[in-house]
């Protein structure tokens, strides 16, 4: 049972991951591609985490893995405004 | 599980490893492929997790990717900011005149009878039975080697000298850096977003270091992984252009660059001076010798990583952070 | 386990290949030093290969040791290499 929920969990938070990768290369340009990237991953990335907590042995393997998402949450949201901030300024400078 | 399964998956992981790195060589643009290289050294991390070797994966993933990574990204944007944008892509390879063309089919059948000759060294040892005699001399010793971590044991026991010879090489590279010219003046200082991430960030990797340090004697983990960690958080503060980036100044880090091996050396004199053989640590103490070169080696690694990042002499304290004329990371624009 | 084996370490010797082709005949000297990294990576996966003994039972730690002190060697060396490339660009710029 936990098995099957994991399954769900994970095959979701890979959908959500292959639409990230989808937008990454059919949009126009860097800002809507850093938007569905950063987006899509981050659910993807908990979705998986949700589905590997699931089917962890026990609750100090599954609060480390959020503690992951968690990191990678705010660390891919500070490294997406910098992105977007530096192209924004060398667009300004050109 | 299923070893039809598994196969797929080993050989998707394959086809993805093989193609980044072709990718990435391949690739005229440099920031490209050195980002492609980053992907590779991730994606070689998940192959040694599957191969069972999760302290390479660590060392991987930190060293091979993270701060390789980071060296290489410093380079390219430090060559962008002396050369105009016409000439940033590369010349690739030569231009093709006969002889040239000759001179890389050459080269190309060079590279293929490299590998051809592995291959054939791989299947010939592969016919034969493995030989177990060290894994099993290993696996009868490691309790008196004072680590449950065999991987630790090899480093920091049985192969104890070659350790101290590799921190030695660590030693000579950055003696090395040094030699070549004062660092670059930092980057400007961070926005909002990049100095609240610092804030919470930098703690949590020096805490990681430190849990790195003490689980590599039964879990893995160890000394080089730990240093890598600590100096990511070096790395992350010169990038938000701290000026203190947790190295000591002058003489102290010196000596703190010397304490890796200087350490080993030390342990490893005392216990030969004592009529121990070098290097051969009594089995009550073994532990705890483990630890304290450990110890040294990951403030010695840390901080030789990060005065490579750095990319030469530490400027003295008191120099604006500001740099001259190459190209910065992303800051805020003058408001903090 | 003899398949896992010669899959890793046929497919090592392909990225050896890679990298040395590219380490001699590229012009760039940041892409030759790429180049040097992913050949050592491919050096590392072989010897890795080699240690694998089967799902079930633990490694040989040896070879893991030796790939360990190579990933450590390979940034020092190539934070080296990048350090001498940017003096040799300042010194050409000087001319």
């Amino acid at each position: 049972m936990a098995d099957i929920l994991a399954a769900i969990l994970i095959l979701a938070g890979l959908f959500f991951y292959l639409a990230g990768s989808i937008g990454l290369l059919r949009l126009p340009d860097l800002y809507s591609r850093l938007h569905a990237l950063t987006k899509a991953d981050n659910l993807g990335l908990g979705l998986l985490v949700a589905g590997l907590a699931v089917h962890a042995q026990d609750l100090l393997t599954a609060l480390k893995l959020v503690l992951i998402w968690l990191a990678v949450l705010a660390a891919s949201a500070a490294s997406s405004h910098l992105i977007a901030q530096h192209a924004h300024r060398q667009e300004a400078e050109d | 599980m299923n070893s039809t399964s598994l196969l797929v998956f080993d050989v998707l992981l394959l086809v993805s490893i093989l193609s980044l790195a072709w990718a990435s060589l391949a690739t005229r643009d440099a920031r490209n492929s050195v980002i492609l290289f980053m992907a590779f050294g991730l994606v070689l991390a998940v192959a040694w997790s599957r191969l069972m070797a999760p302290d390479v994966a660590l060392a991987e993933a930190a060293i091979g990717s993270g701060l390789s990574g980071a060296l290489l990204l410093a380079a390219v944007y430090r060559s962008r900011g002396q050369q105009p944008a016409a000439q940033q892509q590369s010349t690739g390879e030569h231009n093709t005149s006969a002889a040239t063309v000759a001179a890389r089919w050459a080269v190309t059948l060079l590279s293929a009878a490299v590998a051809g000759v592995l291959a054939w060294a791989l299947l010939h040892a592969s016919g034969s039975a493995p030989h177990d005699t060290l894994p099993l001399a290993i696996a009868a010793n490691l309790d008196a080697s004072g680590v449950s971590n065999p991987v630790t044991a090899v480093l920091l026991n049985f192969r104890a000298y070659d350790t101290l010879l590799e921190l030695a090489v660590l030693l000579t590279a950055v003696l090395g850096i040094f030699a070549l010219g004062p660092a670059a003046a930092g980057y400007r200082p961070a926005g909002p977003v990049f100095a609240g991430l610092t804030r919470w960030l930098v703690p949590l990797l020096i805490l990681a270091a430190g849990y790195l340090l003490w689980a590599g004697a039964h879990a893995p983990g160890g000394a080089f992984q730990a240093g890598a960690t600590l100096a990511a958080a070096g790395v992350v503060l010169r990038l938000a252009g701290r000026q203190h980036i947790g190295l000591p100044a002058g003489g102290t880090l010196r000596v703190l660059i010397a304490a890796g091996a200087g350490v080993f050396l030390t342990v490893g004199l005392v216990l030969f001076m004592t009529g121990r053989p070098f290097l051969g640590y009594p089995t009550a103490w073994a532990g705890t010798l483990i630890l304290l070169i450990e110890s040294a080696a990951m403030l010695a690694i840390a901080a030789t990583l990060v005065l490579a990042f750095v990319g030469g002499r530490p400027q003295a304290a008191g120099t604006p952070a500001h740099t001259a004329g190459a190209k910065p990371v992303p800051g805020n624009p003058g408001k903090e | 386990m003899l398949t896992t084996q010669l899959l890793y370490g046929l497919a090592a010797c392909f990225i050896v290949a890679l990298g040395l082709r590219t380490a001699l005949l590229h012009a760039s000297l940041l892409h030759r030093v790429i180049a040097i990294n992913v050949m050592g990576a491919g050096v590392f996966m072989l010897l890795i290969a080699v240690a694998y003994r089967g799902p079930g039972q633990q490694p040989d730690p040896l070879p893991h040791a030796l790939v360990l002190t190579g990933i450590v060697v390979a940034v020092s060396a190539t934070a080296l290499a990048l350090a001498l490339a940017r003096r040799l660009a300042a010194e050409h710029d000087d001319d």
